[in-house]
């Protein structure tokens, strides 16, 4: 690489994070790699050695991840040593087809053949067998882990990420990443938030024209990356990373003090919770309970998970609340979220389709289980259900019906469990419009569907993102009339959109009345400094929001 | 690997499956493992259906279908043909607790 290479200046949507200053590392696809095919015998050897490294890679998985996420990867670690799956694989190799190819036919035949027939919980393993074939492959292209070869402090620059990819990579090495796809509103962009990763999305870059191993900086606030900056450049960005050390330890002092703003207002701050691996980092003394927990992950294998086991998930959160409220949502597939075996494929608009708590009444065995789970957990702490989705009154009032039914039941066999408030998330403008017609328990303001719906801007499209402006005349109405519905009828209104994950924000949304926001568990400090440093518009000698930069 | 005897003798037996999502995932996985731990030729064969199928290989167990509720039939031939269908089916009595 040059030193005099020239700067160049990618612009793209900062999603959350600050400033890194790290080699570029590039993600291509593992086909692209290549490799050179060998005599048989060494094809066979290859082959060997790439299935016993999936099932080392597979076997660590196992032993970090939870009990569900080890659940799905054994059956993935049981393939690898099938001679089903295996021979068929060799006897290809030794008439003379190459290691990688011969492997990828094996497995695209098995993936046809799981998901031909219609048969749902075999279609849902389909994932697995095509997870299994991406890993295989990535050992005998040589690619390894993903990400395994970058360097410490790495910038990743990929075309896209999905969710699983997210997962499966070592953020706490990296500097962050780059997309040229996604938007700040897509599953990758919340995931982020969660972990506190860097991350910038829908940039337009020219991913093969980039130099891997190059010095670039990550500007996530900014939404910037800067390939080859000069001196300067480059001098500002180790100076804005000591600036944000030092802002972290401000940071620090508010997190473990309960949020006020500047004028002594109480606002309570809550997490939102995606995924029972975060409990194990997070600290309940930081926040006034859980706001959301998002329960799609307990069907995410596709077997739907038993009572019992989403139990043990239910009082886990409890156990790790100790006494503070804890908001479980339910199912809430569908749209950008699909569930091999629930959701409907093929739907012509999934964000105007079957979601949410309305694929719940299509799959009423699914949606009665995991009411009777969370009555029955009720039982054993403060525990709240919300809806996902909901667009007018006479669905909460079968919702109701529905968790009533269960609770009889459950009461008729003499099961211990008791009825949690059942509050609406209000995400849709009819909702929003007509929010005190609910006989909801409490309201919690989805702010990223709300916003997609009221500006008609899908979330997953970055060239609408502009449009779909969180602090437009019309978003902020209708959080005011859902405020409005909360204290006329006497309940509890909360926003856990992403809106409230953002600091830039907190000032709008306090403006708008809120008192209770439930956000990202990274973004925990930020909101509570942001709330701590804001001044209601109607104190003295203020017009503004008192976080509102201007800019 | 021993080599069977041309007419080999079947050890049969069956038993209900009562996990509600059938012998998927977990399930195949756990019967593939403990069918592994025999000599014997093990296999299995849903209700209703003629085929049987090798109840180490977790693939062709997972592609078998078969439901909840119904009856799934083990055979097992060699050594150890007796104590496979024996382990087999109390697997499945115990709904495949561990």
């Amino acid at each position: 690489m040059s030193a005099r290479a020239a700067t160049r200046v990618f612009e793209g949507i900062g999603v959350c994070g600050g400033v890194a200053l790290g080699p570029l590392y590039v993600l291509r696809g593992p086909a692209e790699a290549g490799r050179v095919a060998g005599a048989p015998e060494e094809e066979a050897a290859a082959l060997q050695a790439a299935l016993a490294a999936a099932s080392r890679d597979l076997e660590a998985l196992i032993e970090a991840e939870d009990a569900l996420a080890g659940d799905i990867l054994e059956f993935q670690l049981a393939l690898l040593d099938d001679d089903d799956v295996t021979a068929p694989v060799l006897e290809a190799i030794a008439e003379g087809v190459p290691a990688h190819l011969a492997w990828v036919r094996k497995m695209s035949e098995e993936i046809a053949d799981y998901r031909a027939g219609g048969d749902t919980v075999l279609a849902a393993r389909a994932e697995d067998l095509s997870d299994l074939r991406a890993r295989v492959l990535r050992h005998l292209t040589g690619a390894g882990r993903p990400l395994g070869d970058a360097p410490d402090g790495a910038i990743l620059v990929a075309e896209d990420l999905t969710p699983s990819a997210f997962l499966d990579i070592d953020w706490s090495r990296l500097g962050g990443a780059v997309t040229a796809g996604g938007s700040p509103t897509s599953h990758v962009a919340i995931l982020a938030r969660a972990r506190g990763v860097s991350l910038v999305v829908g940039a337009r870059l020219p991913l093969e024209a980039l130099p891997a191993g190059g010095l670039a900086i990550l500007d996530a606030a900014a939404g910037r990356l800067t390939v080859n900056p000069d001196r300067a450049a480059r001098a500002r960005a180790e100076q804005a990373a000591v600036a944000e050390a030092a802002d972290r330890r401000s940071l620090v002092a508010v997190l473990h003090r309960s949020a006020k703003t500047a004028d002594g207002r109480p606002i309570r701050v809550l997490a939102n919770i995606d995924a029972p691996q975060l409990l194990e980092t997070l600290s309940p003394e930081i926040c006034d309970g859980i706001g959301l927990t998002r329960t799609e992950f307990l069907f995410a294998s596709g077997s739907q998970p038993a009572e019992e086991e989403q139990i043990a998930f239910y009082r886990r959160l409890l156990d790790w609340a100790g006494g503070r409220p804890v908001t479980v949502r339910t199912l809430d597939a569908g749209g950008d979220k699909p569930l091999p075996g629930v959701t409907v494929d093929g739907e012509s608009n999934p964000f105007l389709g079957l979601r949410g708590l309305r694929l719940s009444f299509a799959r009423p065995e699914l949606f009665r289980r995991q009411l009777r789970a969370l009555a029955r957990a009720a039982a054993e702490g403060p525990l709240k259900v919300m809806l996902p989705m909901v667009t007018a009154p006479a669905e909460l009032t079968l919702a109701r019906a529905l968790l009533d039914e269960e609770i009889a039941k459950l009461l008729r066999a003499g099961i211990a469990c008791a009825r949690p408030p059942l509050g609406i998330m209000v995400e849709v403008p009819a909702a929003a419009l007509m929010a005190a017609d609910f006989e909801a328990d409490f309201y919690s303001i989805g702010s990223n569907d709300l916003i997609q719906y009221t500006a008609a801007c899908a979330r997953d499209n970055p060239a609408v993102a502009a449009l779909a402006d969180p602090r437009s005349p019309a978003v902020l109405e209708l959080v005011r009339r859902v405020v409005a519905a909360g204290s006329a009828r006497g309940v509890e209104v909360s926003l856990c959109g992403e809106m409230a994950s953002t600091p830039a924000l907190v000032g709008t949304l306090l403006d708008c009345g809120l008192t209770m926001l439930s956000c990202a568990p990274a973004q925990i400090g930020p909101v509570k400094l942001a709330i701590a440093g804001y001044r209601g518009a109607n104190d003295s000698g203020n017009t503004g929001s008192g976080i509102d930069d201007g800019e | 690997m021993k080599e069977l005897e041309p007419a080999m003798q079947w050890v049969c037996d069956a038993a209900v499956i009562r996990d509600p999502t059938g012998l998927h995932a977990r399930p195949a996985v756990k019967l593939t493992k403990l069918a592994k731990t025999f000599e014997a030729a093990v296999e299995i064969r849903a209700d209703g259906r003629n085929d049987w199928t090798n109840a180490k290989s977790p693939n062709k167990v997972m592609k078998l279908k078969a439901a909840h509720g119904e009856p799934l039939h083990i055979r097992a031939a060699g050594c150890d043909a007796e104590a496979a269908v024996a382990a087999l089916v109390a697997l499945l009595h115990r709904d495949f607790v561990d």
